[in-house]
């Protein structure tokens, strides 16, 4: 039987949605017997949600001030203080799963499978390498524990569970270091859906011109309730902020609509969208390689395109 | 000695277009470009303006792999790494033995810092910086925008999914590198010629106490799913009623 500890994200209040997709790809594992760990500096909120995903078996929790911020120093003896009994341990393939995980699997002399995309077996599993360009299948040594972290686009979030999981507290076994100090995070304050769960992205490329020129694409984005992504080219130009970012190295993005205005469509970009239900694309190139994967392209100024979308959108059929 | 340990992948060029070979047993690289990881460069940048800030005294320039590395160490003595250290060797190195090797270095090095590039862009694993962090049991701060060096102590800013978080770090630490670290510097003609005068030491697995774990293999390499080119619109009107047909409008 496979014993399978799915680390919790959260921010202290709630749950990141990236869990109940961990808890998905873990149930994919046959007779998987699922716990949710969750560190917080209280984790009452936290547990209870975890507890109603259906699949998972139990939640433990371990409180602790110092789990106020996730930091991966502090965060991993803990986890490696609780894991000593599963088989595997995963963590989503957010920035807080990539940080940890690693540090937990060296902990634990275990490998990790980066961005698990898919389960064969218990040991077998499906990833991504060179940006999406090659699907690898990786075999685990049987006697090694796995540490994965699961690319939470491929997967979509376990349902609600009937009756809810047991909740059990844990002592905290491990020493935790203090050479490691949060100072502050600084976010940009949305009241629009967050990109890595939103059903809508409107993103933009480096064709918006300017940091201003956005905001035509938040105009968009709000008559639509969707959220606001964009390219690496117009993160590095600096008109939008690196959260923003969608592709290979910023987020990996599963929505039921994503449209892209101005985005060329590096490989690097693609990647990060393939999951998509429905790709529209707007560019000015009909050379564009976006439009080799778009379910709708249309050549065209954008900055005609996106008002005339946002005046049309609005109107009821 | 203040030094700084920088770790160079060889890979695939960022510009190459990988193709899986048909057999399924991997990706062709035969007569393909091959560089520095890219995040590695931005590493490699990072330590050399803390070096130039005078807060280092020395940068080493550290690959894992066969004995072609050595040009790509070439090219960071280049950029302006002080030596090179290459670990030669033909095996798989996972991960975790390329951490437990940087660890054993880096402990040999008493390095005050380890940069790594966030990921390397052919496995795209993103685990090494924070398994050596780890074993070396000292501090890690990942996707690194900003690094600010305070004596025995760092303030570095990460790039993360909430925004821009700031971290304190105790030194000796580990950093590994995103892209908006810094632009990394190009490298010139008479910095080509006097890399090649610079020390580049090769050692084996053995004399760094590491052997190949083989705790993971690859089974086979398939393309990825490919999605189906859709239709094209001619106007917004017609993109709009395409939307609401499928009840996304």
């Amino acid at each position: 039987m496979s014993k399978i500890l799915v680390i919790a994200e959260h921010d202290g209040s709630k749950l990141n949605p990236a869990t109940a997709k961990c808890v998905a790809c873990a149930s994919a594992i046959p007779g998987a017997d699922i716990s949710v760990l969750v560190l917080a500096a209280s984790a009452g909120v936290i547990a209870a949600q975890a507890a109603s995903i259906a699949g998972v078996n139990r939640v433990l929790t371990i409180e602790n001030s110092a789990f106020a911020q996730a930091l991966a120093a502090v965060i991993a003896p803990a986890v490696v203080g609780a894991a000593g009994e599963y088989t595997h341990v995963f963590g989503p393939s957010t920035t807080f799963g990539k940080d940890l995980m690693p540090r937990v699997a060296a902990l634990l002399g275990a490998p990790q499978i980066s961005d698990l995309m898919a389960v064969e077996s218990a040991t077998r599993f499906k990833r991504p390498i060179y940006a999406g360009n090659a699907i690898v299948t990786v075999e685990c040594a049987a006697d090694s524990k796995v540490v994965a972290t699961v690319r939470t686009a491929s997967f979509e979030a376990a349902g609600a569970a009937s009756a809810a999981a047991p909740i059990e507290a844990l002592p905290l076994a491990a020493e935790l270091p203090t050479h490691t100090r949060f100072v502050s995070v600084t976010a940009a304050r949305s009241d629009r859906p967050d990109l890595q769960t939103a059903a809508k992205v409107v993103s933009g490329g480096r064709a918006l011109g300017s940091a201003d020129n956005f905001k035509i694409l938040y105009a968009l984005a709000d008559k639509m309730g969707a959220a606001v992504g964009a390219s690496r080219a117009a993160v590095d130009a600096g008109y939008a902020a690196n959260e923003m970012q969608v592709g290979q190295t910023g987020k990996i993005i599963a929505p039921e609509l994503y449209m892209a205005f101005g985005i060329s469509g590096a490989i690097q970009h693609l990647t990060g969208i393939k999951d998509a239900r429905t790709i529209v694309a707007v560019n000015k190139d009909p050379e564009a390689p976006i439009f080799e994967v778009a379910d709708f392209g249309l050549v065209g100024d954008l900055f005609q395109v996106v008002p005339e979308l946002e005046k049309l959108l609005g109107q009821k059929a | 000695m203040k030094r700084i340990l920088v770790a160079i992948k060889r890979v695939v060029d960022y510009n190459v277009r990988i193709r899986v070979k048909p057999d399924g047993t991997g990706v062709i690289t035969d007569g393909v470009k091959m560089s520095i990881n890219p995040f590695d460069e931005i590493a490699l940048e990072e330590a050399l303006r803390i070096k130039e800030k005078g807060q280092a005294d020395e940068v080493v320039a550290v690959s894992i792999g066969p004995a072609d590395c050595q040009q790509q160490l070439r090219t960071a003595l280049a950029m302006g790494a002080d030596r090179a250290l290459h670990v030669q060797t033909d095996a798989v190195i996972e991960p975790l033995d390329a951490a437990r090797i940087f660890k054993a270095l880096a402990e040999r090095e008493q390095a005050i810092l380890a940069i790594l590039g966030k990921q390397a862009i052919d496995d795209d694993c993103n685990q090494t910086g924070q398994m050596l962090a780890a074993l070396w049991n000292r501090p890690q701060a990942t996707f690194a925008s900003k690094v600010e060096i305070n004596g025995e102590k760092a303030l570095v800013t990460r790039e993360v999914d909430a925004g821009l978080e700031t971290l304190e770090i105790d030194l000796p630490a580990v950093i590994t590198a995103d892209l908006r670290l810094n632009e990394p510097r190009y490298v010139k003609l008479p910095d080509i010629m006097k890399a090649k005068k610079k020390p580049l030491d090769t050692l084996d697995l053995a004399s760094v106490g590491v052997a190949p774990s083989e705790r993971l293999r690859a089974v086979k390499f398939d393309p990825p799913a490919q999605r189906s080119k859709g239709v094209m619109v001619k106007d917004v009107q017609e993109l709009v009623e395409a939307l609401k047909r499928r009840g996304l409008a």
